[in-house]
């Protein structure tokens, strides 16, 4: 891959660098909406991939890789499976089934199962961020 | 608290979650993730037997994700069948995880070591999950994470021929997920549930009518040409000599001693559990029709091992030969059959798991993988070569071995069908050991009784102590569920009557 597909045009570049803090918020917004909106884990992680995607398509792939290093990379993507298990292995420990959020611990049920799908939901939004934006670099010749 | 209720989930969790820490762990040092594999399948495998003594005494375990109730809700049930795969699959890939602590660091490139570990933690959560779970489209989804670590690992040494070869598993590999995910949305259309035993009760009502009917025969149809080709029955088999003989041994155990079996288990499952055996064996009689293929399966697979030369091409053929043994107990529907059926699975699983184990010490030693060329082995490595005589009886069937036990079992219950088409079994059972006999007997011979080349060649020179172990567990094993048959049997009996119970 060329160093940027749009070259040195500044309004592109200028652009895309404004754009993806905005992308990255949103992609918060829909991760921590999830429960109540449309929306959740897998779409926020793939809204805040994009903006990384977005990057590499602008800055060039070498700059847009220097911002979210394969050593950040990795450890998210195993990190979020092992948040989800663990959160379904805590519900066994408070006495439920696997998953099952709805039990009062330190809090109300209602607020522990709010804030266990929360957990749930980012633990699903860090590992497809980073498996996405993996993909785009491996598929762009990392 | 924790204790045995929650055993189903973890059995799933257990290689799962191992598969995620893998990576974490061997980015520090790569050393870690052997031991962190043998460790996690040890607990998996005592969690299985534990599961086993509970169902053994407390009967089918059923176990709500979330707490939801099983209609809606995501349900895993442990039968008698499952549990005993779910002991055969860990127990296996334990012995795999042992033999690899050696074989990796030879045979694989550094870099693949992390990759290799991780993938075959996924692939086994897959098949322990596929076990267990009592939900059709959670079998769809397990199904595709074993498939899809294994068409990854079968490709893992980067040769270009073992590309090639994974590249035709995934073909033929998707067009059988595929054709599974049109048959789950037929009888979703049908019924509107995926739960397996909501499905068999609301199908009741579908068998009578005549319209719909057809559509329940799409989805039959579906699903059988699916399963088959994950299971490799004879015409669908194309994928697999080429996948199980250019993987990693190790892997190649793993494939062919489980992976297959598991496709035979989505069969049962479905002809079972799903269908109403009287619907499947009369109505439409596919349960015949797939004993039919397994015959050919039998011979075919049989006579196309006796022509190869390279050893781990011919396990494989061996192997498509019996998963017909095992689809024939199955589609006999019989009690001893179906008995003898699930019995093979895990003698066929000891018995070519040690032979794929043995192949690859032969050749991270020597490098031959011609079948010609073993001549001297026996002297070189005595104790390799005994264990791989051991195990070849047991694919044969002679009496101490674990190997006969089933097949005796295949036999009663092609007897108990009382047709004529039950002595074609009978004859064909007979026909495919003979051959077995064949291409066994000629490795051994050539092990045993060839002059080698060169007389210098036959140094006294074993396999490294941390392969050796896993391949005599193994060896051992055909031996003492040979003589013990009733410790096997005491889970495959049960699971089979639980199966027929409708006939």
């Amino acid at each position: 891959m060329p160093e940027s597909l749009f070259g040195e045009d500044v309004i592109v570049r200028t652009i895309a660098r404004i754009v993806a803090p905005f992308i990255q918020l949103f992609g918060l917004y829909v991760l921590m909406h999830g429960h109540i909106s449309p929306g959740g884990g897998f779409q926020a992680g793939v809204i805040i991939a994009s903006s990384f995607i977005l990057l590499a398509l602008a800055l060039g792939l070498p700059e847009s890789k220097e911002r979210f290093k394969k050593t950040i990379r990795l450890p998210m993507e195993s990190s979020g499976p092992l948040i989800y298990a663990s959160i379904g292995v805590t519900c066994i420990l408070a006495g439920g089934y696997y998953l099952q959020y709805g039990m009062a611990f330190l809090f109300p049920p209602h607020v522990v199962s709010a804030i266990l799908i929360s957990a749930v939901e980012i633990g699903i939004g860090i590992t497809v961020m980073a498996m996405i934006v993996t993909i785009f670099y491996s598929m762009a010749g990392d | 608290m924790v204790g045995t209720s929650h055993l189903p989930i973890l059995v799933v969790l257990l290689p799962l979650v191992t598969a995620y820490i893998t990576p974490l762990l061997g980015w520090i040092d790569k050393r870690i993730c052997n031991p962190l594999v043998v460790v996690s399948m040890t607990l998996a495998f005592l969690a299985s037997l534990l599961l086993a003594r509970s169902v053994l005494t407390g009967g089918v375990i059923s176990y709500h994700m979330g707490g939801f109730a099983p209609p809606f809700g995501i349900e895993l049930v442990v039968d008698y069948f499952g549990v005993y795969m779910c002991i055969i699959i860990s127990f296996i890939t334990l012995m795999a995880a042992i033999y690899s602590r050696e074989y990796v660091a030879k045979e694989l490139h550094e870099s693949k070591t992390v990759p290799y570990y991780t993938l075959l933690m996924l692939m086994t959560g897959g098949m322990m999950g596929a076990s267990v779970t009592g939900d059709l489209f959670n079998l769809f989804v397990f199904f595709e994470i074993l498939s899809i670590s294994s068409y990854a690992l079968v490709a893992i040494t980067g040769k270009k021929v073992a590309i090639m070869a994974s590249y035709k598993y995934l073909l033929l590999g998707a067009i059988a997920t595929s054709f599974t995910l049109v048959g789950i949305a037929y009888l979703y259309i049908l019924t509107g549930t995926l739960n397996m035993a909501d499905l068999s009760v609301r199908l009741q009502s579908v068998y009578g009518v005549g319209g719909s009917s057809w559509t329940l025969i799409a989805a039959l149809a579906f699903f059988m040409v699916g399963y088959c080709i994950k299971a490799a029955l004879f015409p669908l088999h194309t994928w697999l000599p080429d996948a199980h003989s250019m993987a990693p041994s190790s892997i190649s155990a793993v494939l062919s001693g489980i992976l297959i079996k598991v496709g035979a288990l989505a069969i049962i499952r479905v002809l079972f559990n799903i269908f109403q055996p009287e619907f499947v064996v009369e109505t439409i009689p596919i349960t015949s029709m797939i004993s039919w293929m397994a015959a050919a399966a039998i011979i075919a697979g049989s006579l196309f091992a006796i022509s190869q030369t390279d050893i781990k091409r011919m396990l494989a053929y061996s192997s498509v030969a019996h998963i017909g043994f095992i689809i024939l107990g199955i589609g006999l529907a019989t009690g001893y059959g179906t008995t003898g059926g699930i019995l093979h699975i895990f003698n066929h699983a000891m018995a070519k798991g040690c032979l794929f184990l043995c192949a690859g010490a032969i050749i991270y030693k020597t490098g031959i993988r011609n079948i010609d060329d073993l001549a001297g082995l026996g002297n070189k490595m005595p104790f390799t070569m005994a264990a791989f005589t051991i195990a070849s009886l047991s694919m044969i069937g002679i009496p101490p071995t674990a190997g006969f036990v089933s097949k005796f079992y295949l036999g009663l219950g092609a007897l108990e069908t009382g047709t004529w088409s039950g002595w074609v079994f009978i004859g064909t059972i007979l026909v495919g050991s003979l051959l077995t006999a064949v291409f066994y007997m000629k490795v051994i011979n050539n092990i045993y009784f060839k002059e080698p080349l060169l007389r210098e060649d036959v140094q006294r020179d074993e396999t490294p102590l941390g392969m050796l172990i896993p391949i005599l567990i193994l060896a051992g094993g055909c031996v003492i569920f040979g003589l013990f048959p009733r410790i096997p049997l005491s889970l495959a009996e049960p699971a089979a009557k639980l199966f027929l119970g409708g006939i």
